[in-house]
């Protein structure tokens, strides 16, 4: 009698209600029926934009918010310090109360600015982040477009955002937000071809460039195991160019504080600059992701060979779970950066991109071909 | 071939490098334990300032009500901004002899840089700092303190 609750848990785990944390479409499929069956095909695509667009506007505002928390506390714990400690438990809260403030502020009009461009700098960067968050699969069957070249096109969408840097550092009418912009643009057009060819490295690999068609191919392993030696070269350079990308320390020269004040931000007050820091925390967050799905299986369960009952525990965990983690984790290792190493000089930036990570992604591509070729991989 | 060598060799030489830094501060995150900052409103009950740190300058008394200031007035010398102001008395002592003490030993919080020339200088070292640190006041007159207490003598063997 007394453990009667246990078997009811049990039941709720593995009843209908549970499913959907496994699949999503259990959840979308009926909602997408019940819709077209009650209005007209034109509205249920209107109705289901808005929905998920509304739901990309909170997991944007969360996820921004909680990476500026996070980012402060892992500073804080790497320098002995206890970080935003005051506002709730833990400090969670502080970012709220940071971002009513910049809600708050004065909007400062630029004198000779090109306000047009200049009002408009911070929502191109922005809508470039909704498109590229948009093609991530977030979980099994949580995927708001499934392009079949998918991971070109996150690639092609998030180089946009150099566009806004550049308007926003040009409109600005400021010397320091001028080369602020200037240094970012240089840095992020020599950075893509990194990120590109480490890319190329995993679709040789996988065959496909449809994000959900990697996803279902590491099933049997993750591909940083499936690829041996070339993977985990493509890994780490990916990690270190897409820092790079990002305009993150130690490659944060486009606002190298004691040069620059702030880079091509500079000029911008209240809450249009809280649009630049939250799309720089989301920049952070897509390429962690993209390196989560490339190469750590994305929502994928992590299996071991024959091992049945481990894989039956890691099946038990939700994908969205293992998705957020493996991305959290990246995005920790890349928090690690900035607050170890110094920042990099302009002449030694060029070095590690020309000398260095390039001639090792070529080699390291022709070897991926080779094992692919032969069949070498697992 | 051998520049190749050597270039390989840097690469792996510079990722050791990186990866010993990272060791590092990554270990500092993960022992939180090693946290040196004080939540300092909310122990304020149970918190202990270093040995070393210098809060205020005071004059150590005994249970005796007994001090070792002289009033030789050294310190008011010494001090770089004029803090100290040492006001002394003659008294007779009890073989008769005129002698020279202290009346008031003036200390100007306010106007204090806590440098310790005083405390250093003082030759029979009735200086010290404490540790108290919450100097604030409503009312600026009060951070002129006399720091030997009221009906204090010298101590016996102080000359």
């Amino acid at each position: 009698m007394r453990f009667d609750f246990i078997a009811s848990y049990v039941s709720a785990f593995t009843g209908p209600w549970w499913k959907f944390l496994y699949d999503f479409s259990l959840l979308t499929t009926p909602v997408h029926e019940w819709l077209n069956g009650s209005v007209s095909p034109f509205w249920t695509t209107v109705i289901e934009m808005v929905v998920v667009g509304v739901v990309f506007l909170l997991f944007y505002a969360v996820v921004g918010l909680f990476l500026v928390y996070a980012e402060r506390k892992v500073c804080a714990f790497i320098q002995n310090r206890l970080g935003p400690n005051r506002i709730g438990p833990y400090g969670i809260f502080q970012t709220i109360a940071d971002l009513v403030k910049l809600l708050f502020k004065e909007i400062i009009p630029i004198k000779n600015a090109d306000s047009l461009l200049f009002n408009i700098a911070p929502y191109i960067v922005i809508i470039v982040n909704f498109m590229a968050l948009a093609a991530i699969p977030y979980a099994n069957g949580l995927h708001a477009i499934d392009f079949n070249i998918g991971i070109f096109y996150i690639l092609a969408v998030s180089s946009m955002s150099v566009v806004g840097v550049l308007l926003a550092g040009w409109s600005s009418n400021s010397k320091y937000s001028l080369i602020g912009a200037m240094r970012s643009g240089a840095q992020i057009v020599s950075y893509e071809l990194s990120i590109g060819l480490a890319l190329i490295t995993i679709v040789i690999l996988s065959g496909t460039m449809q994000l959900s068609e990697i996803v279902e191919a590491q099933r049997t392993g993750w591909f940083i195991f499936k690829g041996h030696i070339p993977a985990i070269i493509a890994f780490i350079i990916y990690v270190i160019s897409s820092t790079a990308e990002i305009n993150r320390g130690p490659f944060d020269m486009a606002e190298a504080e004691s040069e620059l004040t702030a880079g091509y931000h500079t000029e911008y007050s209240g809450i249009k600059f809280a649009f630049f820091y939250l799309a720089e925390y989301i920049n952070m967050f897509i390429v962690a992701s993209i390196a989560a799905t490339m190469f750590l299986g994305g929502w994928m369960p992590f299996h071991i060979g024959n091992l049945e009952g481990f894989n039956m525990v890691m099946d038990f965990i939700p994908p969205f779970i293992w998705y957020i983690g493996k991305t959290f984790f990246i995005i920790w290792i890349i928090m690690l950066f900035k607050w170890t190493f110094p920042r990099l000089r302009i002449d030694q930036l060029l070095t590690l991109e020309w000398k260095y990570l390039l001639p090792i992604n070529l080699v390291n591509i022709l070897v991926m071909s080779f094992l692919v070729l032969k069949g070498w991989h697992f | 071939m051998r520049s190749i060598i050597e270039y390989l060799k840097e690469i792996f030489n510079g990722v050791l490098s990186l990866l010993r830094g990272m060791r590092v501060t990554a270990g500092y995150f993960f022992r939180p334990s090693e946290i040196v900052t004080q939540k300092y409103p909310n122990n304020r009950k149970d918190l202990v300032m270093f040995e070393r740190f210098k809060g205020e300058v005071v004059m150590p008394h005994n249970e005796s009500n007994e001090h070792k200031c002289t009033g030789c007035g050294i310190c008011e010398i010494n001090c770089p901004n004029g803090t100290i102001e040492v006001i002394s008395k003659t008294i007779v002592t009890e073989d008769g002899k005129k002698k020279r003490a202290i009346d008031r030993h003036i200390y100007r919080l306010g106007m204090c840089t806590f440098c310790a020339l005083c405390v250093k200088t003082c030759p029979s070292n009735a200086l010290a700092f404490s540790q108290k640190f919450e100097h604030a006041v409503f009312d600026r007159a009060s951070l002129i303190k006399q720091l030997n207490k009221p009906g204090s003598q010298l101590m016996k063997g102080v000359e």
